[in-house]
């Protein structure tokens, strides 16, 4: 009997060896775990031979220039910061979370993935100091946008985007003889006219691979932001009113009269939604333009012509989305990594900070094709002309709100608002189906 | 080694000496495999955890992971080995087969437990919601439209790639080019899916009418005046045009298996049909296709499986959209973009469901042909 033992004891082995990935360390406070009261302001330099383990989405150059963003905090502290992109982070995160061993920061681009991680016990919360630097060099909404369920903020907003932008080929748009609309009337008679004129309005691309359909929905937002305001688009993105609401009706309608005619967007609905979406303002471009208007985030320029990214400032016009209801302006809708903490160590914590200061943004912004959201930072570290005025307009906006998509649940936000929006720009169901089946995607 | 020079000592000894032998065995026993595990350990946290450059990672997985199964091997043998002879014959066989087995159960056999199991519960798995995740499955309209699809592709996709992978080997073998047909019939198959699909996006694109169209297809309607049609948009032809991908890249699998069938058909059988006066329709129906029949259900079954699974071309071509999921896109979404562990699971297990039986039946085909 003994001898039948030892084998099992071996083939036991080869089975222990093989499954103890789940069974780690790494403790997840479930409560608050009152974050570390020693958290080291940056530039203590006392935190040398630390190192913080960084994960995000973004790699190549974007990693470059976070790299060299985080290099002033490096030399100041001593501490190294390890960062390692990862196209498909999200997905690969919530694998590592399960497994007990994330990133001591991660940089999530979905407000939904910090508040999932945060009910789940796996974050913890900012400390005071940096709650407060928060405070000190951020608008409103961004602390907002940080807060979990629990009301304790959890995130630190480094690099954004900026959408609700239209941007337009500026020596043939004035050649033309054409001026800005600065209400949604006025862009309605340009449409008009244009169309009139033989080239439609809008450049539309919205596919985007597993992601197609997004733009739609960032349409959807910029209406809904200026037609309710930001108290209805609070309610509409919390749920508190049912997706099939007369008030997003009306946006879904405002947005259809102009995607399902011909005459004011470039190819039709068919080229719409098989036309990806940084293909699609190309066709501005052309001499003379097919189209003129691209209505898309400050990283759409990466996507342009290059003889046009050469010479942005002179080749490239741009403006907010016009105000359709006065009273709400032109708010300014945006979107961002947010760093939240896995570990509680001083040093991660000093990093946070770090992020939360102007200097974070300053070697980032002069490479270009970066925003950042602090209130005092220097407009003159921004390396174009277009990136400062993206800059202004999202310090001075009436108020700012954060993607609706991403801070929806995923099977909707990242699902059914996608793909039931392709179904209604390629004409396959009315507006009233496609709201009825978002509302009953929402998960209960 | 020690314990068999132990068995094979035939000296007579002390009831002292054979109990301290006795305990040394036990002990030796005990500590060689509690030190084989703690070895396969110490590799296991060090692979887990370490922030070491990835060449050292590389070569500690490689030599952890060769050498640990290697060790394995003989620590477990090395036990074996100082059993008496009648209990080592009966042990032996589960040495050998066991770690194969414990990988199997570990990899496939609990993770399919598991996900049967998760099929019943909600998103996080952490309550049973019964059939709900099954309800919805086949109530969802999205997914209904994707089982729709899927019966699609297991149709389609099957009969055309073994039909024509068959015609091309027929009459490929009457041909003198047979060589270059058959390789240009082939070539497909060294591409992969997501490469084909994005081959594939090219021939359907779809430019404005009046643009320049830089899709195959759509270039040679506008070459006779005919206006660009947007392919991949209307539902459900938009499937049919994503099958021929499947098809352009399994004819060249099904002709390549076929053809070799085909050359076994004897020489003699065809002729004494011919000179009984059958048309060349009657030797193929009467005497070609009767022997080459078991050939033709392996290869049918092997792509009827494929198309029950297929994700890549969807997933590339269209993402899903305008109609074209099938079950496996819609699994992929619930399981990794929305995290609902539940439904995600639930249509895996429809999944398993549907591709048991073709399973089954090209089982019981290899083994009634002894392969």
């Amino acid at each position: 009997m003994k001898q039948r033992l030892f084998v099992g004891l071996s083939v036991a082995a080869l089975a222990l060896t093989a499954c103890s990935g789940g069974a780690s360390s790494s403790a997840a406070p479930s409560t608050g775990g009152v974050a570390s009261p020693s958290a080291a302001s940056s530039g203590s330099g006392d935190l040398k031979g630390k190192t913080i383990t960084v994960g995000g989405a973004f790699v190549d150059t974007e990693a470059t220039a976070f790299e060299a963003a985080v290099k002033p905090f490096e030399d100041a502290t001593g501490a190294k910061v390890v960062y390692n992109g990862d196209k498909s982070f999200e997905q690969n995160l919530n694998v590592q979370v399960q497994a007990g061993n994330p990133p001591d920061v991660a940089l999530l681009p979905q407000p939904g993935g910090m508040k999932n991680y945060a009910k789940m016990g796996k974050l913890f919360p900012l400390p005071a100091d940096i709650v407060a630097s928060i405070d000190a060099n951020y608008g409103e909404g961004w602390k907002a946008i940080g807060t979990a369920a629990d009301g304790k903020v959890y995130g630190v907003f480094h690099r954004v985007n900026l959408k609700g932008l239209v941007f337009y080929p500026k020596a043939a748009f004035e050649a033309k003889g054409y001026t800005v609309p600065t209400t949604w009337a006025e862009l309605k008679t340009l449409q008009d006219k244009m169309a009139t004129d033989g080239t439609p309005a809008w450049c539309i691309g919205i596919e985007s691979g597993a992601a197609t359909g997004w733009p739609a929905t960032d349409w959807m937002e910029q209406i809904m932001l200026r037609t309710v305001g930001k108290d209805g688009y609070d309610k509409w993105v919390s749920h508190a009113i049912p997706f099939n609401d007369p008030t997003v009706k009306t946006a879904a309608q405002d947005m259809m009269d102009i995607w399902g005619n011909k005459a004011y967007v470039y190819g039709g609905p068919a080229y719409v939604v098989q036309t990806n979406f940084g293909e699609a303002p190309k066709a501005a471009f052309d001499t003379p333009p097919k189209c003129w208007f691209t209505n898309q985030g400050n990283f759409i320029t990466a996507f342009f012509p290059d003889a046009v990214k050469a010479d942005l400032d002179n080749q490239v016009g741009v403006f907010n989305l016009p105000s359709i209801d006065a009273q709400y302006g032109t708010p300014a809708e945006v979107g961002g990594d947010q760093a939240v903490a896995f570990v509680d160590r001083p040093e991660v914590w000093a990093f946070l900070k770090y992020l939360t200061t102007p200097e974070a943004g300053v070697s980032w912004s002069k490479t270009g094709g970066a925003l950042f959201p602090y209130k005092g930072q220097d407009l003159k570290n921004y390396s174009s002309k277009l990136d400062q005025a993206f800059v202004t307009t999202l310090t001075t906006a009436p108020f700012v709100r954060f993607d609706g998509s991403d801070q929806m649940p995923a099977a909707v936000g990242t699902g059914t608002f996608w793909s039931e929006m392709v179904k209604l720009v390629n004409g396959t169901q009315n507006i009233d189906t496609t709201l009825n089946n978002i509302e009953a995607s929402w998960p209960k | 080694m020690a314990g068999a020079r132990l068995v094979t000592d035939d000296t007579p000894r002390g009831i002292v000496q054979v109990l301290a032998t006795g305990i040394g065995r036990v002990f030796i026993s005990l500590v060689v495999p509690i030190v084989a595990f703690l070895v396969l350990w110490a590799g296991f946290l060090f692979l887990r955890d370490a922030q070491a450059p990835k060449v050292v990672i590389v070569v500690v997985a490689i030599v952890w992971g060769v050498g640990g199964t290697a060790l394995l091997y003989v620590v477990s043998n090395w036990l074996v080995e100082k059993l008496p002879a009648t209990w080592r014959n009966r042990v032996l066989p589960f040495v050998f087969v066991g770690p194969a087995f414990a990988i199997l159960t570990f990899y496939l056999l609990v993770p399919a437990i598991l996900t049967i199991i998760n099929s019943f519960r909600d998103a996080t798995s952490s309550q049973w919601i019964g059939l709900d995740n099954y309800a919805y499955a086949f109530t969802n309209p999205d997914m209904l439209t994707a089982i729709r699809n899927n019966v699609l592709w297991l149709v389609l996709g099957t009969v055309f790639s073994t039909g024509l992978g068959l015609a091309i080997a027929v009459l490929a073998d009457r041909s003198k080019l047979d060589r270059v047909v058959k390789t240009l019939i082939f070539l497909p198959m060294a591409i992969s899916f997501v490469g084909a699909a994005i081959i594939w996006r090219f021939v359907f694109s779809y430019q404005p009418e009046g643009q320049p169209q830089i899709g195959l297809l759509n270039g040679i309607l506008s070459t006779f005046g005919i206006a660009p049609q947007s392919w991949l948009t209307v539902e459900p032809f938009n499937t049919l045009f994503i099958i021929i991908i499947l098809v352009w890249g399994q004819a060249g699998f099904a002709m390549v298996i076929l053809s070799a069938a085909l050359k076994g058909v004897p020489d003699e059988m065809l002729e004494a049909g011919r000179i009984d006066g059958a048309t060349e329709w009657q030797i193929f129906r009467r005497i070609i296709l009767p022997t080459v029949w078991p050939t033709v259900v392996t290869v049918a079954t092997t792509i009827a499986i494929l198309t029950l699974k297929i994700f890549d071309i969807v997933q590339t071509m269209t993402g899903g959209n305008f109609g074209t999921n099938v079950i496996a896109t819609l699994q992929y979404k619930q399981m990794f973009t929305f995290f609902d562990y539940g439904r995600g699971s639930a249509l895996a297990v429809i999944l398993l469901i549907a591709v048991t039986p073709v399973m089954w039946y090209n089982l019981r085909q290899f083994r009634s042909r002894g392969m």
